[in-house]
């Protein structure tokens, strides 16, 4: 179903432009119109579909859901849920002081956080679009792991004492439960009122990467990612990661950049952690997280996610490449 | 006349949602007040995690995300 966008790109570069399809230009133009399309249709679709059917999954009711599990239940939990809840990062703030108001551990709440903006349900779908089913599955895996292995981290180096003091006092109200209307005509104003405000939001971020993805499927050949990101060179997993770090995207925004390093022969595993470590670690998040970390607990937090998405890299790329 | 209160600690979204309010108050030709929350302990007190939150004369009516324009019209004239 998804080649109508190929077709529509060949159909656009070559015909109506009437560009070779051997030139660097025509090669990104090619992607850029693809991607654009075939993205963006699927950007929408999907989180109206998401809108339509879903009731509504708020960061509160996973608070209550959570809260007072044993840790057996509590971390896959917070990292699945982190997943599909949908809640933009400047929510984060009282999102961390409500969970762990509620008594919900410090680490499940930082597996939440660390999850939440990896994987979503749109990311997911568009990579599996992207580079197939099996990466994304992978990608998913990798990602719950990585939010349980980092909570579990916090909790073990007992990291309590880096929480901002004021965190510990603050006693929430009641929770409001937001009510969304069940008729057909609600949830069409409602999916499409989704639809608006997350596309508004990242919409950006995604032009952004597809830009990034055509330039490096255009225009730089194949030779230059064979000699420094290929599986001999041990430090290109670690340069992925660290790349990653101060770059900040949508996981959806970095997609396009994930198809063209992957169609150029970058290993697997280096390309996934490259795209953990820009959708999950982001300068402004950690700016926010600030009011409620010490600075010790915010670069604690990036090392044990700096060595995970290493460690995820080297994994599958052993296992894969 | 109708107190709101806009929740949220500085977002664009929550900026926009008080600026919403004010514009459909004022096509409307009712008063109302508005005023925003910024203080984080204030804005758990009404048991509020995702922003912006609403709340008309102490009671949240909404929370998490812009509200649509047929909502607004509803808590201004109701």
């Amino acid at each position: 179903m998804l080649e109508i966008f190929t077709k529509l790109a060949d159909w656009a570069t070559y015909d109506i432009l009437q560009l070779s399809p051997t030139s660097s230009f025509a090669q990104a133009l090619h992607f850029f119109i693809e991607d654009v399309t075939k993205i963006f249709f699927l950007l929408i679709l999907i989180v109206f579909a998401i809108g339509f059917f879903r009731s509504m999954l708020t960061p509160e009711r996973v608070r209550k859901v959570v809260a007072g599990r044993s840790r057996t239940v509590s971390y896959p939990m917070a990292v699945g849920l982190g997943a599909v809840t949908p809640f933009c990062s400047c929510s984060s703030v009282p999102l961390f002081i409500g969970f762990l108001e509620a008594g919900i551990p410090l680490g499940v709440t930082m597996a939440f956080l660390i999850a939440s903006p990896m994987i979503n349900e749109v990311a997911v779908v568009v990579l599996a679009a992207a580079v197939g089913w099996k990466v994304a599955l992978l990608y998913v895996a990798a990602g719950l792991s990585v939010g349980i292995i980092g909570g579990l981290a916090v909790e073990f180096f007992k990291l309590e004492k880096w929480v901002e003091e004021y965190v510990w006092k603050i006693r929430m109200g009641e929770t409001a439960i937001q009510q969304v209307g069940t008729s057909f005509k609600q949830r069409l104003e409602y999916a499409w009122q989704q639809v608006k405000e997350i596309v508004g939001r990242i919409w950006l971020y995604v032009l952004v990467g597809i830009a990034i993805g055509a330039g490096l499927h255009g225009f730089v050949p194949q030779s230059f990612f064979i000699k420094y990101a290929s599986l001999d060179n041990i430090l290109a997993v670690p340069s992925a990661v660290l790349i990653g770090i101060p770059l900040y995207s949508n996981a959806t925004g970095v997609i396009p950049v994930v198809e063209a390093l992957l169609s150029k022969g970058v290993p697997i595993g280096t390309v996934l952690a490259l795209m953990m470590s820009v959708a999950a670690i982001s300068l402004p998040e950690m700016i926010i997280l600030r009011k409620v970390l010490k600075p010790q607990l915010i670069a604690t937090f990036v090392g044990i996610l700096f060595i995970a998405f290493i460690g995820v890299g080297f994994l599958f790329n052993a296992i894969l490449a | 006349m109708k107190h709101f209160k806009i929740l949220g600690s500085g977002c664009k979204n929550c900026d926009n949602t008080a600026a919403l309010i004010e514009a459909k108050a004022k096509e409307l030709g009712i008063e109302v007040e508005v005023e925003k929350v910024t203080d984080i302990g204030a804005i758990m007190g009404y048991g509020v995690m995702s922003t912006p939150g609403v709340v008309i004369d102490e009671k949240v009516i909404h929370a998490g995300g812009m509200p649509t324009p047929q909502a607004i019209q509803e808590w201004i004239t109701s």
